[in-house]
């Protein structure tokens, strides 16, 4: 959990680089200086692909065109207009951010390896665009008056200097990214996407955020590499190489951790540079080959890479934290006797055709304030289906529903958890890597501006659901029981008028079940609206104030537990005709 | 220029966009019956092709008498290249692939599908700079006759078609091999097993089919296709080490447009390439070539990631 807290650790190792950093520009000699520039500046082109790739799981092969693009603007400015690097710099980072920004604006509505692989054709056709427009080779001019003003040191000891402060500039970026709402946001986008986006995060506003900001780092990566080599071609920026190393420096590292990249950079350039220096002229390539075999190793090997592998070990000699005992809370109270409140959600003649197959055929239901619906129906009826159009996964054919005055079909999962309807899923969806507390506080975001507010109420509601002891247990260890109760209390953080919930006993032993009974019923006590899925029987009735029955994707049936469960359609619908008769009795 | 100029001017990009897109098909159905059937992208898929046109170029200087007999000798040891590649893509199966997919990669969230993409990624760079160390940069090509010589059509009067004999026979290799392949996977015991693999690895397991086999055995033929296309393009084009890498993104622009699966469909994305590729050189400079590949398949990836022929997207 590392949250908004104060890392003291990672300020500490901030100064002991820092010193490493003076020491190593004070005692080197020009040749390692050189290498050390290139060291920061493949770090930190490290830091800005790992903000995509590592913290929100978007794994770009091109972002050699966003330092391409950083690189080539100060050699442009300064060769063709005379303008300086110093400004140079600056304007690459503002091109590398917007490049990344509007790239990304096209690129991200793919997912997976269709992404990389769109990624990996920007860059590359840059390349002949450059040349063809003349700009095979652009060279930095040499500046004899006022050489400082263009960025052109007598001292070799200058340009490490000015890399080492960006990058542990960008490094400090990374670390605060990782400790607010922005990196927690990525890490919950990376795990499951879905599930992030209906816990209210605005997916496509975080991802355009973090390339922007990725952007800029790797634009002013290559601005300040320009200045070093002083050289500036198509294939040598915007190549696949340099994409490669972005990728490779961090999840040689680590992926997703701010030390991964620096990591990585500190052990492969050097080694690749100091390689290439002693066999480039007889074994050209060197360097690609340190870079390949190196990457292939860590996917083989450690393909957390090499922070990780040494942090999980330290973490395998701390003891455990202890399992919650199964059955923590008491029995179900008597349900409190409420009159029906207005009515809150009304569906109306919902359909969806999936192709030739109709899911749901002018399903209309209402669901009053305060009041707990069970939705059932045999499998097949079309009930997950329907929380997915509420949820605004699926669109409609036809129909409408509406939160109170609001119009629900047709927002996006984001917009309609911000209208204060949360979900969970029939299989969980957590976000395994984050503690639990950190999937709780995922879904408190959108109800809270702040951030140390969003912890506090991810707290209370971790709490609420009795959860507290696990609270700080990755979600891939948590009991299933557990996932159910961390994905209600996810739902619950952001302070929803409406749960949908789907099939939540699903996986469940008897007294589990009993307990998670005990629970939604409290929450409709404290004024939550529960609509919930069920195809069990046994635990609704005594759940559920009021059924509605879905068969075949139409509305069956609807009214109390009591009558419904004696409907003879219903009964036929779940058994059979055959078993109307004996049921009838 | 008048109409009998345009009108050659186009048949001859026509036809040389046919002749190439057909052994740009060949290099894609290779790329997409490993993507198909495994679900892998195997993004050293292109350096593998720059060995196998570097075996070629030894091949034949080992094998042939002279210019005269190169291009058919080349074609001779396209097939054993073909064989090799069959070895190797197993051997590589087995000793990297296996690893990062298949069975282990069935719990990690994405399939495992970025791993594959980093561990091909780095095999790429070792065997493209591996490659730079033994070959060195210089380009170079199977030095043949038939690459010199042209028929010429004479389409009207004013219209005379070239057709360069070793591009001509090049793509009818690279139709023959994609139509083996074909009846290979309709019709054989072989092409039953890989198909059931592919539509369902895990049914496959159940009915006793040895899967990892099915795989080793789809990345086998994916290199021995991609080696065959390798060899043809190289009795007429002049390739170094970096060459492979020129040709991966025509690959992946041509299994994507195909829709990433079948290796029909790839073949015919690979055509169209081809016809793409030639074509944008009526309207651009020839240098800007790639930059319209490149466009194709950034627009074809955004617009319908199914591909012009597939059917179904994984959804999120």
């Amino acid at each position: 959990m590392v949250f908004l807290q104060p890392q003291l650790r990672n300020l500490v190792v901030l100064a002991v680089l820092m010193a490493t950093c003076i020491t190593a520009i004070l005692t080197l000699s020009p040749y390692p200086l050189l290498v050390l520039s290139l060291v920061g500046i493949w770090a930190m082109l490290g830091l800005s692909w790992n903000i995509l790739g590592g913290y929100g799981g978007l794994v770009s092969f091109g972002h050699a065109a966003f330092f391409g693009g950083g690189a080539f603007t100060v050699a442009i400015l300064f060769h063709d207009y005379g303008v300086s690097p110093w400004i140079g710099c600056v304007l690459g980072a503002v091109v590398g951010g917007l490049l990344a920004v509007v790239i990304g604006a096209v690129t991200f509505r793919l997912k997976g390896h269709y992404f990389s692989l769109a990624m990996l054709a920007y860059p590359l056709a840059l390349i002949p665009v450059f040349t063809w427009a003349g700009w095979s080779e652009v060279a930095l001019p040499l500046q004899r008056t006022n050489p400082i003003a263009y960025m052109q040191f007598s001292d070799a000891r200058i340009m490490p200097a000015i890399t080492m402060v960006a990058l542990l500039g960008c490094l400090f970026v990374c670390l605060f990214i990782e400790r607010t709402r922005l990196g927690m946001q990525l890490y919950a986008i990376r795990q499951n996407e879905l599930a992030a986006q209906c816990a209210g995060i605005a997916t496509m506003r975080v991802k355009l955020v973090a390339s922007l900001i990725s952007g800029a780092m790797a634009g002013l990566a290559g601005a300040l590499y320009a200045v070093v080599v002083l050289v500036v071609t198509p294939g040598s920026v915007f190549g696949m190489l340099v994409s490669s190393q972005a990728l490779i420096v961090s999840m040689f590292g680590g992926l997703g951790t701010a030390w991964g990249p620096l990591i990585g950079a500190l052990i492969l350039v050097p080694m690749a540079e100091i390689l290439n220096a002693g066999l480039g002229a007889r074994l050209p390539g060197v360097q690609g080959v340190v870079f390949g075999l190196a990457i292939m190793a860590v996917i083989l090997v450690r393909p957390q890479g090499l922070f990780w592998a040494v942090r999980d070990h330290v973490a395998s000699r701390r003891p455990a934290l202890p399992v919650m005992p199964s059955v923590a809370l008491q029995a179900a109270p008597a349900a409190p006797a409420k009159p029906p409140g207005d009515v809150l959600l009304t569906v109306e003649g919902i359909s969806v055709r999936f192709g030739g197959l109709h899911a749901l055929s002018d399903v209309s239901l209402e669901v009053r304030r305060g009041e707990i619906l069970g939705i059932i129906g045999p499998n097949g009826a079309g009930k997950t289906t329907l929380f997915n159009v509420l949820n605004g996964i699926v669109g409609t054919t036809s129909g409408a529903a509406r939160l109170g005055d609001a119009r629900l079909t047709g927002l996006s999962p984001q917009e309609v958890s911000a209208l204060g309807v949360a979900r969970t899923f029939q299989t969980v969806r957590a976000f395994p890597r984050l503690s639990l507390v950190e999937n709780v506080l995922v879904g408190a975001f959108g109800a809270h501006r702040s951030d140390r507010a969003a912890l506090e109420a991810a707290w209370v509601t971790v709490r609420r659901v009795g959860l507290q002891d696990r609270a700080l247990v990755p979600a891939s260890l948590l009991t299933s029981r557990e996932l159910r109760l961390m994905e209600l209390a996810r739902a619950l953080a952001g302070n929803p008028t409406l749960i949908l919930m789907d099939e939540s006993f699903a996986g469940l032993s008897t007294a589990d079940v009993d307990g998670m009974i005990a629970q939604i019923r409290q929450l409709a006590a404290e004024g939550v609206t529960v609509a919930i899925i069920e195809h069990t029987m046994g635990a609704m009735v005594r759940l559920a104030d009021r059924f509605v029955v879905l068969d075949g994707g139409r509305n069956l049936a609807s009214g109390l537990p009591d009558q419904v469960v004696r409907d003879p359609r219903v009964i036929s619908a779940y058994l059979g005709k055959r078993w109307v008769e004996h049921a009838g009795t | 220029m008048n109409w009998s100029e345009h009108g050659e001017q186009i048949l001859q990009v026509l036809s040389a966009g046919l002749l190439l897109g057909c052994l740009y098909g060949l290099m894609c159905a290779g790329l997409g019956l490993i993507f198909g059937i495994m679900r892998v992208i195997n993004f050293a898929q292109g350096e593998f092709m720059m060995l196998a046109m570097y075996a070629g170029l030894n091949g034949v200087a080992l094998l042939s008498p002279g210019r005269a007999w190169a291009f058919p000798v080349a074609m001779g040891v396209a097939v054993i290249v073909a064989l090799l590649f069959y070895g190797m893509g197993a051997a590589t199966h087995y000793l990297l692939i296996s690893r990062v997919s298949g069975a282990r990669a069935l719990g990690s969230l994405d399939g495992g599908h970025t791993g594959q993409l980093i561990l091909t990624l780095g095999l790429s760079l070792v065997l493209q700079n591996g490659g730079l160390m033994l070959f060195g940069s210089s380009p170079t090509s199977i030095s043949n006759a038939a690459a010199d010589t042209s028929w010429m059509l004479d389409m009207t009067d004013d219209i005379t078609l070239f057709l360069n004999q070793a591009r001509l026979w090049s793509a009818v290799m690279a139709t023959a091999a994609v139509g083996l392949t074909l009846l290979l996977m309709a019709r054989t015991g072989v092409g039953r097993r890989l198909r059931a693999v592919a539509s369902n690895p895990v049914a496959a397991l159940y009915m006793g089919v040895d899967v990892e086999r099915s795989f080793r055995t789809a990345f086998g033929i994916g290199l021995a296709l991609t080696a065959v296309a390798g060899v043809c393009v190289a009795t007429f084009y002049p390739f170094q080490p970096y060459t492979g890498f020129d040709f991966v993104i025509i690959m992946y622009a041509g299994v994507v447009l195909g829709g990433m699966g079948s290796v029909g469909g790839a073949f015919l994305g690979g055509l169209l390439i081809g016809l793409v590729q030639q074509l944008s050189t009526l309207v651009l400079p020839p240098q800007l070539q790639n930059t319209a590949v490149f466009v194709v398949f950034l627009l074809v990836l955004l617009a319908r990631p199914q591909g012009l022929l597939g059917r179904s997207v994984e959804r999120a």
